[in-house]
């Protein structure tokens, strides 16, 4: 009740701002669509905008968990070995500094109008926080830790499975909260250069017919799914944390 | 009381001198762990105490040493040594019992779940068996670490200044159950408190720039009670050697 209270009166001030905003300058509604209206569009249109909405939901979900687990295993693979770091963080951390966005209309040449393309760019898009996050976390393994496995003669592997990764458990958790807020972003920049479904094709749709009070339902909707995405991994990952 | 068996007696000796960056850390030295006996390296911080047992353990120590670390059987010294640590490096995701068996785990073995048990027994620890280290208390981490030393069923026992942390009351009662615990093996425990060094030491060695001076506690059977004049004086002489080295 604590936590849902200051969000709902956060919420309710938000509306009114808006809808101020919209009686005093007296917008037009293709500019500025009222919070009434966009709630009553939102309603006449729900069978379309959840339709879409599933469409952007599963190639976020596809995206997140391929994503992740290409992240954890790159991560992992390199932390056990030392020729592995060196060869490949580089090009990690290159790659990192590639933005995705320029990738998506290649993909989509690549891969197609479908779903597939959208996954590509929510994996690639997730794929890199989780890595490097998970890859830290296993590069800075207390010392003190180490120095007990290493009187125990403990196997390298048995160190890596029983101290390594679980010790960087809360480096890949913020590396999972991170994903969360990027997945979204990365199938919508996906449906945009190049789909026929999806909240991101359905924003474009209503912005090009001055449909604006459809575009913000869309928007919006878009919104309350990553918050509550976002909600779900903090979840998971707090779990992890605690561990 | 359970009886733990005990390993066959060894004695380390460790010869030589480190240096820290091309600066000299401590002059050459000669220490010798005599078998089934506690020996008390003491000094103050940065005297090099802790790079002696680092090395003696073949940890990192990012010193360079030169001499040579052997045993009384010629075998191998650092594979027949247990570690024990200030932070007592419990981890924190697994269980009570999952830390203390974390040798064997570590191994890719299976552990000794009658040793185990009655250790925890022995110990105390029973009813905590599977409770995380964060639940917890100071003292009761510290047996827990006590206990995944001696899990690990060795020889030498290192400790690296392992109740400095600990309030005067739960210190005194570590310190008698690491005396009754790890009695018949050979001890190495460094500190920088000389009442420790005078209550728990069969021979006690003074660390400083200079090299080490050797100096021996009253002969009486360890732990020393608290009010043991003997010890007492004997307390106070170290106290009076450290500051004289000092100035």
């Amino acid at each position: 009740m604590k936590t849902v209270f200051p969000i709902i009166m956060a919420t309710a001030f938000a509306i009114l701002v808006w809808q101020m905003v919209v009686s005093l300058t007296g917008l037009p509604r293709f500019i500025l669509p009222s919070p009434l209206l966009v709630m009553e569009t939102w309603w006449q249109n729900r069978g379309l905008i959840l339709e879409h909405l599933l469409v952007t939901a599963a190639s976020v979900l596809i995206g997140l968990m391929i994503g992740t687990l290409l992240g954890i295993v790159t991560a992992i693979q390199l932390a056990a070995s030392q020729g592995m770091l060196i060869l490949f963080r580089p090009i990690l951390v290159f790659t990192q500094a590639l933005p995705v966005f320029a990738l998506a209309p290649i993909l989509t040449l690549w891969l197609g109008f479908g779903l597939s393309s959208k996954v590509a760019m929510a994996v690639l898009i997730i794929y890199f926080p989780v890595a490097s996050s998970f890859l830290d976390g296993l590069l800075r393994t207390p010392p003190g830790y180490l120095d007990l496995a290493r009187t125990m003669q403990a196997r390298s592997l048995g160190i890596l499975f029983h101290i390594r990764i679980p010790a960087a458990f809360p480096s890949l958790s913020s590396g999972l909260r991170l994903a969360a807020v990027y997945a979204p972003i990365g199938a919508v920049i996906g449906e945009w250069v190049g789909s026929s479904r999806g909240l991101g094709y359905l924003m474009l749709l209503a912005n090009g017919r001055a449909k604006t009070d459809l575009m913000f339902a869309a928007v919006l909707t878009l919104g309350l799914f990553a918050i509550l995405l976002h909600i779900m991994i903090g979840k998971l990952a707090g779990r992890l944390e605690r561990a | 009381m359970i009886n733990l068996p005990i390993p066959p007696a060894l004695a380390v000796t460790f010869e030589g001198h480190a240096e820290f960056n091309g600066v000299p850390l401590f002059a050459p030295i000669k220490l010798v762990l005599e078998a089934q006996q506690w020996t008390c390296l003491l000094g103050g911080s940065g005297t090099g105490k802790s790079t002696i047992l680092r090395l003696i353990a073949g940890l990192d120590t990012g010193a360079n040493f030169t001499g040579r670390i052997y045993s009384s059987d010629g075998g191998q010294v650092y594979e027949r040594i247990a570690y024990m640590a200030q932070d007592d490096l419990l981890l924190p995701w697994a269980t009570v019992k999952r830390n203390i068996t974390l040798g064997a785990l570590l191994r890719g073995r299976k552990h000794d779940n009658l040793r185990l048990e009655q250790l925890m027994e022995r110990i105390g620890l029973t009813q905590h068996a599977n409770k995380k280290p964060g639940q917890l208390s100071g003292g009761q981490r510290q047996r827990a670490a006590l206990a995944r030393t001696l899990m690990e069923d060795k020889p030498v026992v290192l400790l690296d200044e392992p109740f400095s942390a600990l309030d005067a009351k739960t210190r005194m009662q570590m310190q008698d159950l690491a005396v009754e615990l790890l009695v018949g093996r050979t001890v190495l425990i460094v500190t920088h408190d000389p009442g420790e060094a005078s209550r728990l030491a069969h021979s006690i060695a003074i660390l400083s720039p200079r090299g080490l001076d050797l100096r021996q506690p009253p002969i009486s059977s360890i732990p020393r009670p608290i009010d043991d004049l003997g010890s007492l004086e004997f307390h106070a002489s170290l106290i009076r050697d450290l500051m004289s080295g000092e100035s």
